[in-house]
């Protein structure tokens, strides 16, 4: 866990980065992204074990985002974070990265990180 | 219930559903980022119990941010309170301004999943008609709905209301997707019983990518 690198994608700017501030105090290493255009040109590098996405961002959703980020570093795996708690979000979230990886916000911090410990030993 | 009304019934449903799970939405993110807060004053509390010294400026931000938060509630709550009221009165007053800044802010949201600018002109510091509030709305809101669907690549959308003595014109300017195939049909059916129903009416021109709705100052009942 201790060198995980982690990049929250979520259009809530004071969400993302306090998430990350959290997360960097349990030594997580963790960036942040209000856009899925500036997600993108982040995976540039492949430096990220794992994602953690809005189902809904602008311009582009989570599950669209996924798929081109996958397209650009296959090794990134994915959490989706979600504000809307509809039946057909969840479907799609779910399909995506697995029911148990399609958390609900707001979300906690510590299950978001158990979450990740899960997804790096797959 | 005859087959307008029931139409106009549907809309309204579809409506309200659709701008509540908005407004939903948008507070459950106010709460997210109010949760992280109370957890980061947690985490911060439990290192000074360790020894570490409290960082002032690091509680100073967070105040900000909760601050910040509950005023953005605030104005959501506000907001949804209006909107809520719009069925209280089947006829009155309205102030097409107030009722377009209203549907401006809670559309907000939808027009940033589209990557839209919505830019509202009031010609005039009120303009003022009789008109069922809560069909008015619902109209508006799907003349939005197709105009931020059809949105050009600047993506900025002009929405000018002015009047004379006779009607109000609402237009929706910078819809240069307008002429293009593959754009949703419209005025659609639901549409065309809210046109009816509150004896409005519209043009579409794609040669200048606008649309115009026109309603009358005061609809006899």
């Amino acid at each position: 866990m201790k060198n995980m690198k982690v990049l929250l994608v979520d259009d809530e700017e004071e969400l993302v980065s306090t998430m990350a501030e959290r997360l960097s105090m349990r030594g997580i290493d963790a960036d942040w992204s209000t856009s899925a255009e500036d997600a993108l040109r982040r995976l540039e590098t492949c430096r990220y074990d794992i994602a953690v996405l809005d189902v809904k961002i602008p311009r582009m959703n989570g599950i669209e985002l996924k798929k081109r980020m996958e397209r650009k570093c296959s090794r990134t795996k994915f959490i989706f974070l979600t504000g809307h708690g509809s039946e057909r979000d969840f479907r799609v979230g779910s399909l995506e990265a697995g029911p148990e990886f399609y958390l609900v916000k707001p979300a906690n911090i510590e299950e978001l990180i158990e979450k990740m410990g899960q997804l790096m030993e797959r | 219930m005859d087959g307008k009304c029931g139409i106009v019934g549907e809309a309204g449903l579809q409506f309200f559903g659709r701008i509540t799970a908005s407004v939903s939405h948008e507070i459950k993110n106010v709460l997210a980022v109010l949760n992280e807060n109370a957890g980061l004053l947690e985490d911060v509390v439990l290192m000074a119990e360790k020894g570490i010294p409290l960082d002032t400026e690091r509680l100073k931000r967070m105040a900000g941010s909760m601050e910040r938060q509950i005023l953005r509630a605030n104005g959501i709550v506000e907001n949804m309170n209006r909107f809520a009221h719009a069925v209280d009165e089947k006829v009155q007053e309205v102030d097409l301004n107030e009722t377009l800044s209203l549907l401006v802010a809670l559309t907000r949201r939808f027009a940033d999943m589209r990557g839209v600018t919505l830019e509202p002109v009031y010609v005039d510091s009120r303009v003022l008609l009789i008109s069922n509030p809560f069909l008015l709305q619902n109209l508006l809101w799907c003349f939005l709905d197709f105009a931020m669907e059809v949105a050009g690549k600047g993506k900025g959308l002009k929405i000018v209301a002015d009047a004379d003595d006779r009607v109000v014109r609402i237009r929706f300017a910078g819809l240069e997707r307008l002429a293009e195939r593959d754009t949703p049909v419209f005025p659609s059916e639901r549409e065309m019983a809210l046109i009816e129903a509150l004896e409005a009416d519209f043009s579409v021109d794609p040669e200048v990518s606008q649309v115009i709705m026109t309603l009358p100052r005061r609809r006899y009942i």
